[in-house]
């Protein structure tokens, strides 16, 4: 999220003074991102070092205010016609975490799907019940309506993105049912029509994955030596 | 609507099964589920198709019976209720919405709504005012005159969703009513069943969408006929005190 950007964008309504700007800057976004204080002086500095944004005197209470320079409304409008880059997706930490719980030992991923699940869907309902507030306001007439419109707006990504995110579960749940499916019917057909050698007696030895492994529940039918499958 | 908010439930579902077909053929639809909807709640049923949510909803309003288990609305079982008992419970205490607006085509919006009223009893003419009160009440007094094909998908629904609630009638079963419709459209169908649960209703959605669940107090997740899960709406204000997501 780019602070640098926000803070140039209200810069262009005129100078502000820093907690000025976080104030704008929050009842944009509906604290969505809060800022503290000290935030916005470290990025104003950085913004005036970079030519964007200069000094520009005090209001009647003595606030240094700034203002956006030239070379900073270029910089603005730069970044309103680029898109925002997608090249490098930024690290999801459930996907990351459902890619781990994949074959994880102990980890019941279905499991790891309904407590998303149900956190994801969650966060929707708050989400859709502040969006029902701001619609009333909205159609109520208030006064800020600019910074209502811009709440919304938020709102409704927030809305959008966790809909992908249950979206996307679900369709991990129904893929993983299918492999599973597949998975559990693929290897019989296999042995049951490929005689295969000699089939030996089973190895003693074998006792460590009996419950779960390939030759489970077939009637005790022998399985030859390295024939041994994974789920 | 001046509904009482009592702690009473408005439709209760106890130890509910149904077994379609018998033998090696059974299928488990229900399996024991539990349900509790008061006055002002809306619930969402959310799972995937073959979950269960629309024999869920048809058992809940008496459209087809349980294998085992209550049904108890406005605290008759309706499972033991007689034919007409059951028939006038269907017409005074439940309404349905169903994905395809289910309103008839030579009736127009303020005597689709009065029907119910009528079939029940009332007057033409009393039938007529509430139809028209619960019709402005909406928002849609302006749909009154006409008839189903010269109203959008979205303003049918909002019928329907009058029609289902008009008179004293407070429990609204909804399947995928927005089933049918754009996500804006659907959006404001949602909107007002919203509504008319924060005015008292109780509510039962039916949906596979996220985003449409998303209205409710409280959403269901139905697999294989089970409950195996639900979230509870938190208050939408302490989103706004200074929180950055949920940790």
């Amino acid at each position: 999220m780019s602070i640098r950007h926000g803070l140039l964008a209200l810069l262009e309504h005129g100078p502000r003074y820093g907690s000025q700007l976080r104030t704008e800057f929050e009842s944009r976004t509906g604290s969505t991102w809060p800022l503290n204080v000290g935030q916005v002086y470290t990025t104003l500095g950085r913004l005036e070092r970079d030519g964007l944004v200069a000094q520009n005197g005090e209001d009647g209470a003595g606030h240094a205010l700034y203002a956006i320079t030239d070379a900073g409304r270029d910089e603005l409008h730069t970044w309103f016609e680029k898109p925002v880059d997608r090249a490098s997706p930024a690290r999801d930490e459930l996907s990351i975490k459902l890619a781990m719980a994949v074959g994880a030992p102990g980890v019941d991923i279905s499991e790891v799907i309904q407590a998303q699940r149900r956190h994801t869907v969650k966060a929707m309902q708050d989400y859709t019940r502040l969006k029902a507030q701001a619609l009333t306001a909205l159609e109520s007439g208030g006064t800020h309506e600019r910074d209502d419109v811009a709440w919304l707006l938020v709102l409704e990504q927030l809305i959008f993105q966790t809909e992908a995110e249950a979206r996307w579960l679900d369709h991990c749940e129904s893929r993983l049912i299918r492999f599973s499916a597949s998975a559990a019917s693929a290897p019989r057909p296999a042995t049951a029509s490929e005689p295969g050698p000699d089939p030996g007696p089973r190895p003693a030895t074998g006792s460590e994955d009996g419950a779960g492994g390939a030759g489970a529940g077939r009637g005790g039918a022998p399985v030859a030596p390295g024939a041994r499958r994974t789920r | 609507m001046s509904t009482p908010l009592t702690p009473q439930p408005v439709l209760r579902l106890q130890n509910l099964t149904r077994v379609h077909g018998s033998g090696a053929t059974e299928v488990h639809a229900l399996r024991g589920i539990d349900l509790d909807v008061h006055p002002g709640e809306l619930v969402a049923v959310m799972g995937p198709s073959g979950s269960g949510k629309s024999t869920l909803l048809t058992i809940a309003g008496g459209l087809d019976v349980p294998t085992s288990g209550r049904v108890i609305v406005e605290d008759t079982d309706i499972t033991t209720a007689g034919r007409k008992e059951l028939a006038a419970l269907r017409r005074r205490s439940i309404g349905y919405v169903f994905q395809d607006y289910n309103l008839i085509p030579a009736l127009t919006a303020a005597e689709n709504v009065s029907l119910p009223r009528e079939l029940d009893g009332v007057s033409a003419r009393k039938a007529r005012v509430e139809s028209l009160a619960a019709l402005e009440e909406m928002g849609l007094g302006h749909l009154a005159d006409r008839f189903p094909d010269e109203m959008s998908g979205g303003q049918q629904q909002r019928v329907a969703i009058a029609r289902a609630l008009v008179g004293d009638r407070r429990l609204v079963l909804a399947d995928e009513p927005t089933g049918a419709l754009d996500s804006e459209t659907g959006e404001s169908v949602l909107a007002l069943l919203r509504a008319r649960c924060d005015a008292g209703a109780a509510g039962v959605l039916v949906t596979h969408e996220p985003r449409f669940a998303a209205w409710a107090d409280r959403v269901v997740f139905l697999r294989d006929g089970a409950i195996v899960d639900q979230t509870v709406r938190s208050e939408a204000d302490s989103l706004l005190t200074g929180r950055v997501a949920d940790a």
